[in-house]
């Protein structure tokens, strides 16, 4: 029987990619986080960077958790786009490991670019070597990062690492940053085949 | 769960106000009676108070009963106890009932000191902000300067928002369930067919029934039934009622569904209770509600001075008071980076939804409410 384990809970156990994000963020901005699970997220940028912090989440039961857990949390569904928040109203909006989740891939990099100055999106890359061994052996990818068969997945939208560049060329974004991360290392040599988890700090051309 | 959790036996206060207050129409209450309700104990800091507001047709019983043989306790009382999501163990919990209502506040039936006689169509017309001002006064009253927190559903809730406007200083957070920062065409068109229905009734006399020793109990109940449409969703209608008849059909206009069977009740129950004046003016007060029309329409510039921090509740069914409008006051707190939660609650039962115990509702509220600090 396949887990239930969601995006969230995957980045609390590779809290890497958190102390990455950080790094992205400045002291006392202000930050909205896109499917913001239980607010794991925020309430570290909170702790570590004085952060004025909101979350946007759908699930009734992370939205709770954020309560819970003093985030300012906004229940709705990202796919309905971000037009609750003004333009440029962010100093960043990130979109932590959701992004492959996501139906209106498009739209909702360029809702980001038109509420926060910059933004960070993070996602499993799916040229990892792991992932290629599995589909070359014929079967589609379970792993850590990728819990779920075929047929439960959320994820409808995955892509590599090259991929992603080419998203951001076509879509005029500019790529401040770039990092790539496996099981807590950053990875600098081929990057698309060794790097489990992508990282980018984007903003609009 | 709300029997062993309950405030007990409860009694009414009156407060009297022999200064006058001025109303944003204009004129000028000399005097007036505010009839009100607490639970719970007021500490010693006078920092643990928390202002319930109604809405349309409600009161200052929010909790408990009169006597243990009361059948129904008050209109809150699922929310309002020991233990229960607003905690009277730990808050003191005020309810009033509005001026202008007809539950021992001044309004059109109680007697007016200048004549003796029943205020009647003379009482005039009151709005949201003059409601806030003599819920203002209820406090003075009381030497509460600050509310930890004001909630209020529907109407109550456009209450709860004016408040952290008229005085940012006294309100440390506002829980705003079910409601809007003004009304659309379609819920004015709703209250003014339920006024129509009213002033139309021959037994209505321009609003001085009180002298002819009558009540317009066709206008109000049927000004109750269509308010009670509004306040369900199709789906919740379907599930309780759907298309059962109370017998074989007679072919008749008597009552042959079960739905007619409820609004009929409902209608008459109300029309009972209820006064035709205080309905008027109840959904006047809904109608001129409008706080960003002085910011020319700007929402977000009419709470620019508001310090409170927010739980903005919404249900998904409820289309009377949509969803869409709860997120325009999450949008204008959220350009004013204040502090602000927001949970569209998945609910069946429509408006209504927001006076019901359901569970993931009750544990939003209860969850908030525990964080507030005292």
């Amino acid at each position: 029987m396949q887990n239930n384990v969601n995006i969230t809970n995957i980045s609390q156990k590779y809290r890497q990619d958190f102390a990455i994000i950080a790094g992205w963020v400045s002291f006392g901005s202000k930050v909205l986080d896109l499917g913001c699970g239980d607010g794991e997220l925020l309430m570290y940028l909170r702790d570590s960077l004085e952060v004025k912090g909101y979350g946007v989440e759908k699930d009734d039961a992370n939205w709770l958790a954020c309560l819970q857990n003093g985030t300012n949390v906004i229940q709705m569904d990202l796919e309905d786009g971000l037009s609750g928040f003004e333009d440029q109203s962010f100093d960043t909006v990130i979109l932590s490991q959701t992004l492959q989740a996501m139906h209106k891939t498009e739209e909702i990099v360029q809702e980001m670019l038109r509420v926060g100055r910059e933004i960070i999106v993070t996602f499993p890359n799916f040229g990892y070597w792991r992932n290629r061994i599995q589909i070359t052996g014929g079967r589609m990818p379970v792993s850590k990062t990728l819990p779920y068969q075929w047929y439960d997945t959320p994820n409808v939208h995955l892509c590599t690492i090259n991929d992603f560049d080419l998203f951001c060329k076509n879509h005029k974004i500019s790529i401040l940053e770039r990092k790539v991360i496996t099981d807590g290392n950053e990875v600098n040599f081929m990057p698309n085949l060794l790097g489990n988890l992508a990282m980018y700090r984007l903003k609009a051309k | 769960m709300s029997e062993n959790n309950s405030i007990g036996i409860v009694s009414p206060q009156t407060a009297h106000f022999s200064e006058p207050l001025t109303l944003k129409s204009g004129e000028n209450l000399p005097q007036f009676d505010l009839v009100y309700e607490t639970y719970g104990t007021l500490n010693a800091a006078k920092s643990n108070a928390v202002l319930i507001c109604h809405a349309l047709s409600g009161n200052h019983h929010v909790a408990g009963k009169y006597s243990a043989d009361d059948k129904y306790p008050g209109w809150w009382d699922n929310l309002v106890g020991p233990r229960k999501p607003l905690d009277t163990n730990k808050f003191f919990v005020i309810g009033l009932n509005n001026l202008g209502g007809c539950h021992g506040s001044s309004g059109s039936i109680s007697i007016n000191p200048a004549t003796n006689k029943p205020y009647g169509a003379s009482f005039p017309i009151v709005t949201v902000e003059d409601w806030v001002n003599s819920q203002a006064r209820l406090l003075d009253h009381l030497e509460i300067k600050t509310l930890a927190a004001v909630i209020g559903g529907s109407l109550g809730g456009m209450q709860a928002l004016q408040w952290t406007m008229a005085f940012p200083d006294r309100i440390k957070h506002a829980l705003v369930i079910a409601s809007a920062p003004n009304l659309t065409a379609q819920n004015m068109a709703f209250n003014e067919v339920a006024r129509q229905a009213i002033i139309t009734d021959p037994e209505f006399y321009d609003g001085d029934y009180y002298a002819h020793n009558t009540v317009p109990r066709r206008g109000l109940r049927i000004a109750r039934m269509l308010g009670h449409i509004t306040y369900l969703s199709d789906d919740a209608m379907g599930e309780k009622f759907g298309r059962k008849l109370k017998d074989k059909i007679k072919y008749s206009f008597d009552v042959e569904f079960e739905m007619e069977s409820y609004l009929r009740y409902q209608g008459d129950k109300f029309a009972g209770e209820f006064d035709a004046n205080t309905y008027l003016r109840m959904t006047r007060a809904l109608d001129y509600y409008d706080p960003a029309l002085v910011f020319g329409g700007d929402l977000s510039k009419a709470l620019s001075n508001v310090k409170a921090k927010f739980l903005v509740v919404s249900f998904t069914s409820d289309w009377r008071f949509s969803p869409e409008r709860s997120r325009e006051i999450v949008k204008a707190l959220l350009d004013n980076e204040l502090t602000v939660s927001y949970a569209e609650v998945t609910a069946l039962h429509g408006h209504d939804a927001f006076l019901m115990p359901d569970a993931h509702y009750h544990n939003i509220l209860r969850n908030y409410l525990q964080k507030v600090d005292v």
